[in-house]
C-alpha cells in the first residue's frame, strides 16, 4: 500500500519536472522563466523524495530523503530570490508585453 | 530560402522530436541499473527516460540563452533535476548512497547559485 501511494507521488512529480522544463523553454523573458521552472520543479522534486520517503520507510534512506526535501524548500525559493534581484539590479529588461514594472519604481523612490 | 520556409521547417522537426520521444517512452523503457527483483521496472525506466528529457531541455536554456541570468537559472534547474533523479535511482537500487549524493549535490548547488546572482549583481563577494 505505501509502495502504491509512493509511486503516485512519483508519478505527480515527474509530470511537474517535465511541465517546469517546458515553461523554461518557451516563455518569453528571464523572470517568467524563473517562475515557472522554480516553482513546478522545485515542487515536483519535493515530491518525488516524499515518494522516496514513503517507498523506503523509516530507514536511512528514508530519513535523509525527508532531510533534503526540507533543505531544498529552504534553499531554493531563496537562490530564486537572489537571482531575479540580480538580474533586475544587472539591468536584464522586461519582455514587450509586462505592463508593471514595481521594483524600479521603488529604487526611484528610496534615491 | 525566404523566412516563413525556416520557420515552417523548425516547427516540423520540433514536432517530429517530440513525436519520436513520446513514441519511445511509450513503447521502450530504459532498462538500466535496476536490481533483479524490482516490480513496477516499466514505471521506473520511463521516469528516469522524462527526467533525462527535462534536463535536455534546461541545457537548450543554458546553450542558448540570451543573457546570462537565463543561464544561471537554466544551472539551478539542472541541479535541482538531478537531485529527483538520484532519489528515482535510491529506489531502483535499494542503495542508500545515492541520497547521500543528492543531499551533497543539493548544499553544493545553492551555493554556487548565490555566488553567481551576486557576481551578475556586481558586487564583491564579502559584502
Amino acid at each position: 500500500m505505501n509502495n502504491t501511494i509512493g509511486l503516485i507521488f512519483v508519478g505527480i512529480g515527474i509530470a511537474f519536472n517535465l511541465f517546469g522544463c517546458i515553461g523554461l523553454v518557451r516563455l518569453p523573458d528571464v523572470y517568467n522563466r524563473l517562475q515557472a521552472a522554480t516553482k513546478c520543479v522545485t515542487l515536483g522534486t519535493c515530491s518525488i523524495l516524499f515518494g522516496t520517503f514513503l517507498v523506503m520507510g523509516f530507514t536511512a534512506a528514508g530519513i535523509k530523503s525527508i532531510l533534503c526535501m526540507w533543505f531544498l524548500l529552504l534553499a531554493s525559493p531563496t537562490a530564486a530570490h537572489a537571482i531575479a534581484r540580480g538580474a533586475h539590479r544587472a539591468g536584464v529588461k522586461l519582455c514587450q508585453e509586462s505592463v508593471a514594472d514595481q521594483y524600479a519604481e521603488d529604487k526611484e523612490g528610496e534615491a | 530560402m525566404k523566412i516563413e520556409n525556416v520557420k515552417i521547417l523548425r516547427w516540423a522537426i520540433g514536432t517530429v522530436i517530440i513525436v519520436g520521444c513520446i513514441v519511445f517512452v511509450l513503447v521502450k523503457p530504459l532498462p538500466f541499473l535496476f536490481y533483479h527483483d524490482l516490480p513496477n521496472v516499466g514505471f521506473f525506466g520511463r521516469a528516469l527516460f522524462i527526467i533525462l528529457l527535462s534536463s535536455f531541455l534546461a541545457l537548450y536554456r543554458i546553450w542558448k540563452g540570451p543573457t546570462g541570468a537565463d543561464r544561471v537559472v537554466a544551472v539551478d534547474i539542472f541541479g535541482i533535476l538531478i537531485i529527483g533523479f538520484c532519489a528515482v535511482l535510491t529506489i531502483t537500487t535499494k542503495r542508500s548512497w545515492y541520497i547521500d549524493i543528492a543531499i551533497a549535490w543539493a548544499l553544493q548547488s545553492f551555493v554556487s547559485v548565490l555566488a553567481l546572482s551576486k557576481y551578475l549583481e556586481g558586487k564583491d563577494f564579502d559584502e
